[in-house]
């Protein structure tokens, strides 16, 4: 059992607060000034960061305060993807309308599969939603308008729609990933401190208890499976727009859609929002430095996570502030001051 | 003529999804426990038994002998040392740890065998065969899977409801937290229960290695047929787990028969359809 | 008379939350002793504590001449000490026989023996082959009895054995307690029914908030000083 009073002083801990927040408000100016002083590759680079920053809050919103544990979340983003390229490429919806429009031909299709999907508990939802996402993959290959097994390219001119020059249509994507992190950070965030809130952090905190006092938490747990699948697959979009090709394999990928992302939530801090944001810069900064190991660059990612779950299941941000009491970006609940010790 | 013959072959490639997901279902049932690298831990038993046979010409029958030896002590001491610790209430731990323990096992086998897909050369029983009419015949190996398959779970059976053992078994399943006060220790018998999961998995492993080429990224698909099986055939449920088995291969034949690229798709989808229709399986237990 | 079991000074708690304040209670050789109190008194936590479901490292807790605090349950059990749970705990899945059977995992020797146990109890060999929830409340008492006999136990620890059962059926139940201790078992009983408790323990202790508040033979303790010691009415300041 741990005692999760802080050993700080209130005052200091504002002051730290107050810092990392100027901090955090510091780098989403300069993220916002990005294409000004950064080079192409730089540019590249933070959009996949932004990227997954989105994907990684969305799974923590579903993992974390939602306690519905996917490994299927590659379902989202590779239906996100195609049905961006379907809408763009043989609906003629231009490219910015067809992003939002895949978005939520997506979460619809998170209405069915979730009501599938609902049907299993615990650790056999986590594999239910595996084999909706092998669905999607295999059905993707068969579809020949899409190119089947082996994918298909976005046309030049349907890029081009979206800016004359290269560089130009690098700053209008980077704007869109920016948008995605913020969103993604914003939206968590204002869910948490609306009426949801509650719910949400009572379902973390105890998912019994939150049913005793009147939280309808199925619902609401399904509500957050679907708004997460739009916003996944707003992402699927985006990605697919920057590589501007797609296949079946690369579209559903586990290893790169949730497995990744996963590693990212635990490791920054699952069920905090502060977390997704840690993990994303621990995972890049691993990725930078260790990706030429290869396979054993993914056999410490996994030996990582396992060390994570063994020592502290809080990750990076969770330690923190049990720890300190720390809050970036406070949600406004009296609980989340003082979180209650869990019983390990 | 041809679909008899699909849905036959379908059956006894059933008793290989049944063998797939009997250690899975061993496993739920005794500590609610869902073992995500379950898929992963049959490849490398294939590739064990690859490694032993062809690698150091050892003969089969020692090989299949040190497979299992060395699965049950894996097994056993996997559940002591690690998976013990992720058990209980909060459902992440345990659903992280085997995810990761994938990850690296998948990243092992493919630094130690590299991508290439294998194959084990199973000999005579790959070619022997009965036929039954003009355009039915069974093969040697499928057949010798089925009966493994009912073999296998009919020694399940026999050790859960007739043995110390499994009295022991199924009571920490029902109430971990008084069965010490029956002299039990419970990270005991969830290492036993793990270990004869684990020599299933090797039995399933060596007749991969013989039926199918894999590679080091095979064991997610056999995750997710095992667990089809046994969601099909009812959780808690061992031979519902054989029927499982037996209807996710005999969609995949048909699917096969349709076409090559439905084979594993018809399978997947007549898993969700049973999961709409039947939420608790054919053979519902728990 | 030899002491069988002795805790000194026994603490427990329940993460943060302390429920047993240095509590010293013993039980002799072939004693049937009773734990009485109020609910939440720490009765329960008491059993919980020496039998090994709570952890107890660090305290003081002799059993057999053994010192037993801190081992692990099944440890404790194998040493001799077995309990019948409150709410009977039965296993589900497990049928009457099988219940008793898993009672002897632990393979001491002794005079308890699935015969011996049906003889004790005559109404289960009727239900032998059933179910372990399939039975009367009385008769699912009976199987958690001779379950925890099945061990050959030292001391049988019986946490609120009466509960919920009719006057008829406890009757019954308690009727077994002579049987039991001819065995050689000693016995001690939690109850909330003090008139039970009474007449059948040849020593009670009185629980309240955490700590024994009385303590002694039966014919020695008068109504007064049981009622203060159950409810705190006149020891308020001094248990505080």
């Amino acid at each position: 059992m741990t005692v999760t009073t802080p050993t700080m002083p209130a005052q200091r801990t504002n002051r730290i607060a107050l810092a990392l927040r100027l901090l955090l408000g510091l780098v989403t100016v300069a993220l916002a000034l990005a294409p000004v002083w950064a080079g192409r590759a730089d540019l590249r680079l933070l959009m996949e960061v932004l990227s997954f920053l989105a994907l990684a809050q969305m799974w923590n919103l579903l993992a974390g305060y939602s306690g519905l544990i996917s490994i299927g979340q590659q379902a989202f983003v590779g239906l996100g993807g195609y049905l961006f390229f379907a809408l763009a490429m043989f609906a003629g919806v231009p490219l910015l309308a067809a992003l939002p429009l895949a978005a939520l031909l997506t979460a619809l299709v998170a209405l069915p599969t979730g009501w599938i999907a609902f049907r299993l508990q615990g650790a056999y939802f986590a594999i239910g939603t595996w084999v909706i996402a092998e669905v999607f993959r295999l059905s993707a290959a068969q579809i020949g308008a899409l190119g089947g097994g082996s994918g298909i390219s976005l046309p030049v001119d349907l890029a081009r729609s979206l800016a004359e020059s290269r560089g130009a249509r690098e700053v209008v994507m980077y704007y869109i990933a920016f948008a995605l992190g913020l969103v993604s950070v914003l939206l968590v965030w204002m869910l948490l401190r609306s009426r949801w809130g509650l719910a949400l952090t009572a379902i973390r905190d105890s998912e019994p208890a939150a049913e005793a006092v009147g939280v309808a938490t199925r619902k609401v747990k399904f509500l957050i499976y679907v708004l997460t699948a739009g916003v996944t697959g707003l992402v699927g979009g985006f990605i697919f727009l920057q590589k501007l090709r797609i296949t079946p394999e690369a579209a559903f990928s586990i290893n790169d859609w949730t497995a990744f992302v996963i590693f990212i939530v635990v490791i920054g801090g699952i069920g905090t929002i502060e977390g997704p944001i840690i993990g994303v810069i621990v995972f890049f900064a691993l990725r930078e430095v260790a990706a030429d190991w290869g396979t054993w660059y993914l056999i410490g990612m996994g030996a990582i996570a396992i060390a994570v779950m063994l020592i502290d299941k809080r990750g990076i941000w969770g330690a923190v502030k049990a720890r300190y009491g720390l809050s970036i970006l406070p949600v406004g609940r009296v609980l989340d001051a003082a979180p209650p010790a869990k019983p390990d | 003529m041809v679909w008899v013959n699909a849905i036959v072959q379908g059956v006894l490639l059933g008793g290989l999804y049944a063998l797939f997901a009997a250690g899975l279902s061993l496993m739920f049932g005794v500590m609610r426990f869902v073992n995500l690298a379950h898929g992963d831990f049959i490849v490398t038993a294939a590739y064990l038994m690859l490694a032993l046979v062809t690698g150091f010409g050892i003969h089969p029958a020692f090989a299949v002998l040190f497979v299992l030896m060395a699965l049950a002590s894996a097994g056993y001491l996997n559940q002591r040392i690690l998976l013990n610790r992720v058990l209980g209430a909060d459902l992440l731990p345990p659903v992280l740890v085997t995810f990761g323990l994938s990850i690296i096992i998948q990243n092992a086998l493919l630094e130690v065998f590299s991508a290439d897909s294998r194959r084990l050369n199973a000999g005579w029983l790959d070619t022997a065969s009965f036929r039954l009419s003009e355009d039915i015949s069974i093969g040697a190996l499928p057949l010798l899977m089925f009966v493994a398959a009912v073999g296998v779970i009919a020694a399940m059976q026999f050790i859960f409801y007739r043995t110390a053992l499994g009295r022991m078994l199924r009571a920490t399943s029902d109430d971990p937290e008084i069965v010490p006060l029956m002299g039990g220790n419970n990270a005991h018998i969830f290492a036993i229960a793990t270990l004869i999961a684990s020599v299933v998995v090797g039995i399933a492993g060596i007749f991969l290695a013989m039926k199918t080429n894999f590679d080091p990224a095979a064991g997610p698909a056999r995750l997710l047929f095992a667990f089809e099986a046994v969601i099909i055939g009812g959780l808690g449920s061992l031979w519902g787990t054989l029927l499982g088995g037996v209807i996710l291969g005999v969609a995949q034949t048909i699917g096969a028969q349709i076409d090559a690229g439905y084979q594993i798709l018809a399978g997947h989808l007549v898993f969700l359809a049973i999961l709409v229709a039947r939420p608790r399986g054919l053979l519902p237990k728990m | 008379m030899t002491t069988l079991l002795e805790t000194r000074a026994l603490e427990a708690f329940y993460g943060d939350f302390q429920a047993l304040f240095g509590v010293d209670v013993t039980v002799g050789e072939g004693e049937t002793v009773a734990l009485i109190g109020a609910n939440g008194a720490g009765k329960s936590t008491f059993l919980r504590a020496i039998t090994g479901l709570l952890p107890a490292k660090g305290q003081k807790v002799s059993f057999d001449g053994q010192e037993i605090a801190g081992l692990p349950a099944d440890r404790i059990h194998k040493a001799g000490l077995a309990m019948v749970p409150e709410g009977r705990r039965l296993f589900p899945s497990l049928t009457v026989e099988e219940n008793l059977l898993i009672g002897a995992s632990g393979g001491r020797k002794g005079p308890w023996s699935l015969a011996k146990v049906y003889d004790l109890f005559p109404d289960l060999v009727a239900k032998k082959n059933n179910p372990g929830t399939a039975l009367s409340g009385g008769q699912q008492q009976m199987v958690a009895i001779g379950r925890a006999l099945m061990s050959n136990p030292r001391l049988l620890l019986c946490d609120e054995i009466s509960l919920g059962l009719a006057p008829k059926v406890i009757k019954d139940i308690y009727e077994a307690v002579p049987r039991i201790r001819e065995g050689g078992t000693s016995i001690l009983v939690v109850e909330q029914d003090v008139g039970q408790a009474m007449a059948v323990a040849s020593r009670v202790y009185c629980f309240m908030e955490g700590r024994v508040t009385l303590s002694g033979p039966p014919g020695e303790l008068t109504r007064a000083e049981i009622a203060a010691a159950y409810f705190g009415t006149k020891t308020d300041e001094e248990a505080a």
